[in-house]
């Protein structure tokens, strides 16, 4: 009898080009086409070739918000992948490997590892024909070894592999037969877990943070996007180049990060629903771009997917260590919006709300995220990327028809009640204005660093700030009213802190959440009554110094009354806040 | 032909008296009117600097950007609604120095935008500093020994570059670039006209009596726009004879936007937008699955 069913993590490792990604990703299709629920994520490194990868396949019978330590199965491919990540195996766990590779067997079984070798390769190639399918033969023999139905693997293999033809289709189901026929024979039998197919099997989706954003994007009418490569942002680029014939969509790669916020306030200012994307690095280019289109009242998206800085930093691992520097970046004071969604979902409402929001007030909308959100994926159902049923909302922007009545001349920077000028797009005889990056009046030109000028328009821009807040949304509560813990985090950080409450609740200590997506400007009249009504307050940040926490502090006057931080570059995880609390003492 | 007052708008203009700058928003002016170009048909762009201010100055819609950051700026606009025509004005240290990166890049790209550059190798707007395009030995306030590098020269960077169209006007002569500017932006692709233009306070070198006496122009000396080795040679002559004119030209090369799928329909910015439709929707869904 297996002592656990469904309940387990797999990781798979080695160095790029070996098919970590795609055979990690095929096999999370086959686990997800049984109706399991998932939860995945994957880290890469900055290397064409060699290097360690891994993509992390969690598994459970109920929907799961975050990856857990610890690591049931490991498959590795390279020697590298042994010693990183063979320490992260739990006791009793197992190692699968090609019997061939070299790697110090005693270190791996003094911690109570199994060591499952199988001759991969050689099955790939005596029976296939080709080494290259040795990660199919890996995944058939994971699918024996945790005695999951063959039959889900064979139909990702044909899904998968149908564009390369039949004869590979039936190559690499052989292999995987064979693959899975050694595993289950030999090792199902000491392996402890198990994975079932489930008996409700609902189409779902498997889709990481960075296509969310990009398919939200598309779905809000997204017409142009520049960007310069940069991990983790760039699959966001590639996606929308990928998708570009299809949705009508300008992509451009520039020279640099400057060209590419310049390329989307340019389009911004022309028409067209636009945005970028990029990584600390690349936003701290683009501030003073971000300034101008502050000032000139341009909408333009920013996607800013964190990584660990300062400076070049580590380049592929997670932090989120660029909240105040997206709150304040770039000189002088102006509107902007800052929102981090948590989750696949979040992101693509997050997107959707941002081009609604950057046309409404005129100003740039940045969307934070990390490395952690980028690649993680869960499974959602169609109904939950409701992409047809989205709402555009292009704000005060004039038609044709209402520009040919307009009584007097346009003017662009109109002082108004809500501090929103009624914008009109290049092009139209009674439009014809010009934009800014100086001080200006109402029709865009530059004064003369007039005082009542100044007082006015300068005025007329913080009113729309004053004003955005009554569109951004506090904090969801996540657990039971009245709790005598309180964890506070922002984006990424989500599922970690959902599930440390629901593992809190269950030991007995009354904890709840509140998690921002909206952030700046600080939603203080719906967040200000849930922050001071928590007994204990814990602010959970993937950063050094709790920069919500800071921020927090200044909005509402209350102060964390404890900080979980993570900054090694590693994503937060139920199981670190529940250990950094315990060493505080904050819980009975 | 249009009025040229069509243009005029009453912004005071802040340039001094007999600035360079004078006679290139009247050639731009005059292009436009005779081009019946209308204001709401053209789209300027411009960054900082003295010239910089030129947009404020007329009645058309304008952007005045940020300092060298002009070109990608108009670039984004362009793709965006490329029905517009689109022309930038940007300076020497503008266009050249602080936003050579961006200068040099879209020379291969080949959208159509006219670039006028008002060149009078000075920094004006900050008092008096050496710019890229300053000669070698010229004295300013940050180069007192004399600058030591030697002189940018757009005209031979942008043929080298990819641009097919590359110009050198001279602002003591509008009727002339006027000419220029009327070329560059029926020139189906980017274009360059460099002005050279003086700066009456801070460059004491370049006048206008300077140029008068060694300007002369290509399409009175038998030079051939379409001889890329030609104009190569023309636009390294530089002292006693300083030409001017259409240095290089070729017609039939696609523009960037020509090239951008997305474009095939029409300008993206002023598309209706809609929510994808059930089946549009459905098939970016279904690539999840």
């Amino acid at each position: 009898m297996a002592k656990h069913v469904n309940d387990m993590t797999i990781r798979l490792a080695g160095e790029a080009g070996q098919g970590v990604e795609s055979g990690g990703a095929g096999f999370a299709q086959a686990l997800s086409h049984g109706g399991l629920w998932l939860h995945n994520f994957s880290e890469y490194m900055s290397r064409i070739r060699g290097g360690l990868n891994f993509f992390q396949i969690r598994v459970s019978d109920h929907p799961l918000w975050s990856h857990t330590e610890g690591v049931h199965i490991l498959v590795a491919f390279s020697p590298d992948a042994v010693t990183d990540y063979g320490p992260h195996i739990v006791r009793g766990g197992a190692l699968l490997f090609d019997d061939t590779l070299k790697f110090d067997h005693d270190a791996v079984t003094r911690r109570g590892t199994q060591l499952y070798g199988m001759p991969l390769a050689k099955i790939a190639q005596d029976i296939g024909g080709n080494k290259i399918m040795m990660n199919t033969c890996a995944l058939g023999a994971l699918a024996g070894i945790v005695e999951y139905p063959f039959e889900f693997v064979a139909d990702v293999i044909k899904k998968n592999f149908a564009r390369k033809g039949d004869e590979v289709v039936q190559g690499n189901l052989k292999v995987a037969e064979e693959g899975y026929r050694v595993g289950r024979e030999k090792y199902a039998a000491p392996f402890d877990w198990k994975v079932a197919p489930l008996a409700a099997r609902p189409d779902r989706m498997l889709i990481n943070g960075n296509q969310a954003l990009s398919v939200g994007a598309i779905a809000a009418g997204c017409r142009f996007m520049a960007g310069y490569p940069m991990t983790p942002a760039s699959s966001i680029l590639e996606f929308m180049a990928s998708h570009a014939k299809k949705y009508d969509i300008v992509v451009k790669q520039t020279e640099d990060e400057i060209a590419a916020i310049c390329g989307v306030i340019g389009a911004g200012y022309a028409g067209a629903r636009a945005m970028t994307a990029t990584s600390g690095g690349g936003f701290s280019l683009m501030a003073e771009a971000l300034g101008l289109a502050g000032m000139a009242e341009v909408p333009i998206v920013i996607v800013e997917a964190q990584r660990p800085g300062p400076s070049t930093g580590m380049p592929t691992k997670t932090e989120q260590g660029d909240l105040l520097f997206a709150l304040f970046a770039s000189q002088g004071e102006f509107p902007r919006i800052v929102l981090a969604p948590g989750t696949q979902e979040e992101c693509f409402h997050t997107a959707v709300r941002a081009f609604n929001l950057a046309e409404k007030w005129q100003c740039p909308v940045i969307i934070m995220t990390d490395f952690y959100l980028t690649t993680m994926m869960r499974p959602l159902l169609p109904s939950e990327l409701p992409i047809e049923k989205v709402t555009i909302d292009r704000g005060e922007l004039l038609t044709p028809e209402e520009l040919d009545r307009l009584p007097g001349p346009y003017l662009r920077y109109k002082d108004t009640p809500t501090g929103i000028s009624p914008r009109a797009l290049p092009g139209h005889a009674k439009a014809v204005h010009q934009a800014c990056s100086d001080e200006h009046d109402e029709y865009g030109h530059f004064e003369d660093e007039d005082s009542a000028n100044r007082l006015r328009m300068a005025g007329k821009r913080m009113r729309k700030f004053h004003n955005i807040v009554e569109d951004l949304r506090g904090p969801t509560i996540y657990g039971p009213e009245r709790a005598e813990l309180t964890l506070m985090g922002w984006g990424s950080s989500y599922g970690a802190m959902r599930e440390a409450v629901d593992l809190l609740n269950a030991r007995g200590t009354r904890a709840n959440l509140l998690h921002f997506v909206d952030i700046w400007p600080f939603p203080d009249a719906k967040a200000a009554p849930l922050i001071e009504a928590a007994r204990e307050l814990v602010a959970v940040e993937s950063n050094q110094t709790g920069q919500f926490a800071h921020l927090v502090r200044a909005m509402t006057g209350r102060r964390a009354d404890r900080l979980v931080l993570r900054w090694d570059g590693r994503p937060m995880s139920p199981e670190y806040i529940l250990t950094k609390l315990e060493e505080a003492k904050v819980h009975a | 032909m249009l009025d040229v007052k069509t243009y005029n708008n009453p912004i005071k203009v802040t340039w001094c008296p007999g600035c360079g700058d004078y006679g290139i928003l009247n050639a731009v002016k005059s292009a436009l009117a005779q081009l019946e170009i209308h204001p709401h048909e053209v789209l300027f762009f411009s960054g900082i600097g003295c010239g910089s201010k030129l947009p404020d100055y007329m009645n058309a819609n304008a952007f005045t950007t940020i300092h060298g950051r002009s070109l990608p700026i108009a670039m984004g606009a362009k793709l965006a609604n490329p029905a517009l025509h689109v022309i930038c004005i940007t300076g020497d240290g503008d266009g050249y120095g602080i936003g050579g990166n961006h200068f040099i890049n879209i020379l291969r790209r080949n959208p159509h935008i006219v670039h006028i550059a008002e060149n009078n190798m000075v920094y004006g707007l900050t008092k008096g500093q050496y710019a890229p395009t300053s000669e070698r030995g010229f004295v300013t306030s940050t180069t007192p020994e004399g600058s030591i590098e030697i002189a940018f020269n757009p005209l031979t960077t942008a043929i080298n570059g990819g641009a097919t169209m590359v110009a050198r006007g001279f602002s003591g002569d509008p009727k002339h670039l006027a000419k220029l500017i009327m070329a560059a932006i029926q020139h189906h692709g980017y274009s360059l006209v460099d002005v050279l233009q003086p700066c009456v306070i801070y460059n004491k070198v370049n006048t206008y009596d300077y140029y008068r006496e060694r300007v002369y122009k290509l399409e009175e000396a038998g030079h051939d726009p379409t001889n890329r080795d030609a104009a190569m040679a023309r636009a390294h002559e530089w002292g006693e004879k300083i030409p001017i004119g259409i240095f290089y030209q070729v017609s039939g090369e696609p523009t960037y936007e020509d090239q951008v799928p997305a474009l095939k329909a029409g300008p993206v910015a002023t598309r209706p937008l809609a929510p994808l439709g059930a089946q549009q929707a459905d098939a970016l869904r279904r690539e999840f699955f």
